[in-house]
């Protein structure tokens, strides 16, 4: 058992030491281009985080989590385009946002189960989708260029300090998921995920867990989004694509479910693997589509889920 | 806006709702009876589209392409099937969302293979190429004969399951299928069955659109969705839901992006109107979803699970 | 330690002169939307492109040239990201194509942030003419409004009194409307403008039968184009009144058109039919390669790498001096298969504009004919506003 742990410690210890070094191949080699791809990685990887505190821990299966990734993002651009440029300022609207719209929503997707609640959180963020494609204020269907960076004083636009900054937020955040799901409230949690009447039967609200999960995984979308307006430059109604939750699901799934460090596999991996095959062949749907496929059907636990001592995986989504 | 012009909207609606009935009747059933949620399904009906357009570019019939769809997509649905589809239905629904993603990308890219990025070419049969006269505006001939079409398998639909042994064992399998299987009955044919008939039925919807859309790789996704929200409404497994719950969405979703623009043309100038309209439409379907499984988690006509 | 020394500077000196020797090639990134419904369009492009390459012997300014293909999806984002790697991965010299102009814009600041050379062999959108001009974008196509502006002049010849407007919602549509309206002073009795990639117009169709035009414009390329005409002839609609339109009939739609299009009238800068060398040699070498009949996007690629060809052998096929390289892409001294044309301050060719009619050529398939042309020696209703001189 503990040998298991070390060797996920010491391999988790060895990405983490890969990603940190890759600033510094950057300032050696001037391809700023791996600065870009590793970047646009750890945003997913925190994404991908964030999504599993959700489905991997908490059973639910939500189909619109890209959703918060446009708000962090739109925050950003949005705060810009209106002449507000600090980056604290960007991160805590974010923030309010985010946790605005995620307990009404979260709150009413939450009555639902099954299927139900895949659909419901799929309408949401299809929802949200064409309220920005219809704001032509903000680009619309189009998007908008995001003129200025969020205001850091010397360090807005230092491509390496945005680096930094989001590799120590998916550090922060896993950090942060492995201490919560060790902690009463995880328990709790993992315990709605096996069967929620069996919480509430020992008069635990069941509810009020599973909000409080979605809330904070929410919340690292939205940091994504924050990340990944200011590494792309960019923001547009694409980011909260159907889509793009669902490469999510694909990066915590191939990570490995209801493990704390298998997201960040996962969405490496995933990338990495895309990247690629797109330098391979222009028809590299032809590859990735069946090896999702075979992934799933044949590797259930993930990637570092093989290194887990025990299976994680989804019974029924919702439970009951 | 005339009282004829919107009449004639409504018709479009009820055309639209049709076709989607046809895709969501299929995905129903599949999903009701082997509890699968196929995402690929969109890629059945772009399958159904393709086999269309080759068959009409090599007989120049219409009816040819329109039975090389049906039957095509059935044997297809049923090779998959016993090929290891079968292996998805025992997961759990994260597995089969995922494994039928993949499935989507590889066959969206196949097609761009096989016929290229280019629309492809079909017409409509010369029978029902022009226009009828109705209510003083011309309607083209061939939506009435798509809506005389799903209205027949509609029909044909009810009476396969409510009427025939063989929808009997169906609707069994849909309300408890481990009883049907201690019974002697071979599920295992019966949802070979299923899955294939919803596939006939999703390549005959994208054989049926080839004249009118535009028959191009990933042409299914945008209908797979509400395609989705039609079966979420109408209630899972079950055939009348889907057929109330996609014209439902059919009206709503062609009177919205209609009507919105008019509306708030009277408030804000066209092109804002004009984002705004059809975005605002298809807000409408998905704010409908959200407020049917707010109260009604398992859709307005749900089947009993006993 | 003298070893040491020895190797060190051994290393540094090759490190070095790895640094700042010359490419021997000039590195090209073309991005075009390459897949979906609008396909046709960038492959359209990529091909033109690269059978002007092949005809200069893969060399451009007679240096070797290496082009890095991308795909935009039609997305801005994914375009975006796809010109971040040409310039920081791919380390190009120069960026062409660019189908369509929402992309167009999202790239604009990365373009502009890298001084990046950017010749555009298809989207010309109007703020890109203006006020945010830029020294070193040309355009070797036209300006979004040239199109619909050549229909909105011919509209007025014919004197229509009732015209409905047609377009998607986004940038280019919005310039086509506003392009026709600059030239068509008669009444418009209608408006829409419709989502971009829309398959299904018979809402909009049925409006417009409401509404009883005499003439109607339209803006739809690509799978749009296809699914719009086809719908018109079903509802009986063509052939009652003209139907003017702009990039909705032509090389990429006529394929999957055939007879249904026929009597169509389309505005642009070229068309199959011309009679000039470059023109008729263009389209024999395509048809025989590609098999089809070439559209205005293959021909407008493949002028941009003639044009392209033209600007390096100027600068003995290098690309080190940048201001060098602008100034001789800004003098387009080479044969253009539309005839005369040279480039205004802001980028954007002055050119005349024809009027097509979808017709069956001398080989009994479908195409466009001449008809007439409205406007010679048109620039650009923005130029004014773009502070380059």
């Amino acid at each position: 058992m503990t040998s298991m742990k070390n060797i996920r410690t010491w391999l988790a210890g060895l990405v983490v030491l890969a990603f940190l070094l890759v600033p510094v191949y950057v300032a050696i080699t001037q391809d700023t281009y791996a600065l870009t791809l590793f970047g646009r990685i750890l945003v997913f990887a925190l994404a991908a985080l964030g999504l599993n505190l959700a489905l991997g821990f908490g059973g639910m299966v939500s189909l619109g989590h890209a959703m918060y990734i446009g708000f962090g993002a739109y925050t950003v651009a949005i705060l810009s385009t209106l002449g507000v440029h600090s980056g604290w300022v960007h991160l805590l609207v974010a923030m309010g946002v985010t946790a605005v719209v995620a307990v009404p929503l979260g709150w009413v997707a939450l009555r639902t189960q099954g299927i139900a609640f895949i659909m419901i959180t799929l309408a949401f963020a299809q929802l949200f989708y064409f309220v920005f494609v219809s704001l032509r204020n903000f680009g619309g269907d189009d998007g908008m260029t995001l003129e200025q960076a969020s205001n850091f004083g010397p360090l807005t636009g230092n491509p390496y300090a945005l680096y930094l900054a989001t590799a120590a937020c998916v550090i922060g955040a896993a950090y942060l998921i492995s201490r919560i799901v060790t902690s009463r409230f995880g328990l709790v949690l993992r315990a709605t995920k096996v069967s929620e009447r069996r919480v509430n039967a020992v008069g635990t609200s069941s509810l009020s867990y599973r909000l409080m999960a979605y809330v904070i995984s929410a919340e690292l979308c939205s940091l994504a989004g924050y990340f990944l307006v200011n590494l792309t430059g960019f923001v547009s109604p694409a980011y909260m694509a159907w889509t793009v939750s669902g490469e999510l699901i694909v990066m915590v799934l191939l990570g490995g479910l209801g493990t704390v460090f298998g997201p960040i596999v996962g969405a490496a991996s995933l990338l990495l693997v895309e990247e690629g095959l797109k330098a391979y062949t222009e028809h590299w749907p032809l590859i990735l589509g069946p090896a999702i496929v075979l992934m799933v059907v044949f590797l259930k636990r993930g990637l570092w889920g093989l290194l887990s001592d025990k299976t994680e995986s989804v019974t029924t989504p919702g439970g009951h | 806006m005339t009282l004829n012009l919107l009449l004639t909207q409504v018709l479009n609606g009820v055309q639209f709702g049709i076709l989607l009935f046809l895709m969501a009747a299929g995905l129903t059933l599949v999903f009701g009876i082997m509890s699968f949620i196929n995402l690929a399904h969109g890629s059945l009906y772009m399958l159904g589209a393709y086999f269309a357009a080759v068959a009409y570019g090599w007989t120049g019939s219409f009816w040819l392409a329109m039975a090389a769809a049906f039957f095509g997509l059935f044997a297809l649905g049923a090779l998959a099937d016993a090929l290891g589809l079968s292996i998805l239905h025992r997961r759990d629904h994260l597995d089969q969302v995922l494994a039928t993603f993949g499935i989507v990308l590889f066959c969206n890219e196949l097609v761009r293979v096989v016929w290229g990025n280019a629309p492809l070419f079909m017409d409509a049969p010369p029978l029902l190429a022009d226009s009828i006269e109705v209510l003083g505006l011309n309607y083209p001939a061939y939506r009435f004969a798509i809506i005389g079409a799903g209205l027949v398998v509609a029909l044909g639909l009810y009476l396969l399951i409510e009427r025939t042994r063989i929808g009997m064992l169906i609707r069994a399998g849909a309300s408890n299928r481990s009883m049907v299987s201690a019974l002697g009955v071979n599920i295992g044919w019966i949802n070979r069955f299923v899955f294939a008939l919803g596939a006939a039925l999703a390549g005959l919807a994208g054989a049926m659109v080839g004249p009118i859309l535009s028959i191009q790789p990933g042409m299914g996704e945008p209908i797979l969705i509400l395609t989705l929200v039609v079966i979420v409404i109408g209630g899972i497994g079950s055939i009348r839901g889907a057929f109330l719950g996609a014209l439902v969405v059919g009206v709503v979703d062609t009177l919205g992006r209609v009507l919105m623009p008019s509306l708030l043309n009277q408030l804000f100038s066209p092109s804002v109107a004009n984002a705004a309209g059809p975005a605002m439409a298809s807000i409408g379907v998905y704010l409908l979803m959200i407020i049917v499984l707010a109260f009604k988690p398992d859709g307005l006509f749900p089947v009993r699970q006993r | 330690m003298k070893l040491n020394v020895k190797k060190l500077v051994v290393m540094m000196g090759l490190t070095v002169s790895g640094l700042t020797v010359a490419h021997a090639e000039v590195r090209i990134g073309f991005v075009a939307t390459l897949s979906g419904p609008a396909a046709a369009l960038g492959q359209d492009q990529y091909d033109g492109f690269m059978l002007a390459l092949e005809q200069l012997g893969g060399k451009l300014g007679g240096t070797e040239a290496k082009i890095f293909k991308e795909d935009d999806q039609l997305k801005p984002d994914v375009g975006v990201l796809a010109v971040r790697k040409f310039i920081e991965k791919d380390k190009v010299d120069l960026i062409t194509g660019v189908t369509f102009s929402n992309v167009m814009m999202a790239l604009a600041k990365p373009l502009s942030d890298a001084e990046m050379l950017f010749v555009s062999s298809n989207a010309g959108p109007a703020p890109l003419a203006g006020k945010q001009c830029n020294a070193n974008f040309f355009f070797a196509a036209w300006q979004n409004d040239n199109q619909a502006e050549v229909m909105g002049q011919y509209a007025t010849e014919k004197s229509f009194k009732k015209v409905y407007l047609m377009a998607p919602n986004y940038q280019s549509g919005k310039d086509q409307i506003a392009g026709f309206k600059r030239y068509y002073k008669g009444p418009v009795i209608g408006e829409c403008y419709t989502q971009l990639n829309q398959p299904d117009y018979s809402a909009e169709i049925a409006q417009l039968q409401a509404a009883a035009p005499d003439a109607i414009y339209v803006f739809y390329p690509g799978g749009m184009g296809v699914n719009f005409v086809k719908q018109m002839r079903q509802a009986g609609m063509l052939g009652k009144q003209p139907l003017l339109s702009a990039s909705t009939v032509d090389g990429t739609t006529l394929p999957a058109l055939k007879e249904t299009a026929l009597g169509v009238l389309a505005g642009s800068f070229w068309g199959p039919d011309f009679d000039n060398a470059t023109s008729r040699k263009f389209v024999d070498a395509f048809q025989q390669k590609y098999k089809r009949i070439p559209s205005q996007y293959a021909a407008q690629a493949y002028d941009s790498a003639n044009l392209i060809d033209s600007a390096l052998r100027k600068t003995g096929g290098k690309t080190t001096d940048k201001a060098a390289v602008r100034a001789a892409l800004r003098a387009a001294d080479f044969s253009s298969l539309r005839g005369k044309m040279k480039f205004g301050n802001n980028g954007f060719p002055i050119q005349d504009m024809h009027v097509f009619e979808v017709a069956k050529n001398t080989a009994g398939d479908v195409s466009l004919k001449t008809l007439s042309t409205p406007l010679k020696g048109l620039q650009d209703a923005y130029a004014t506003e773009c502070p380059l001189k």
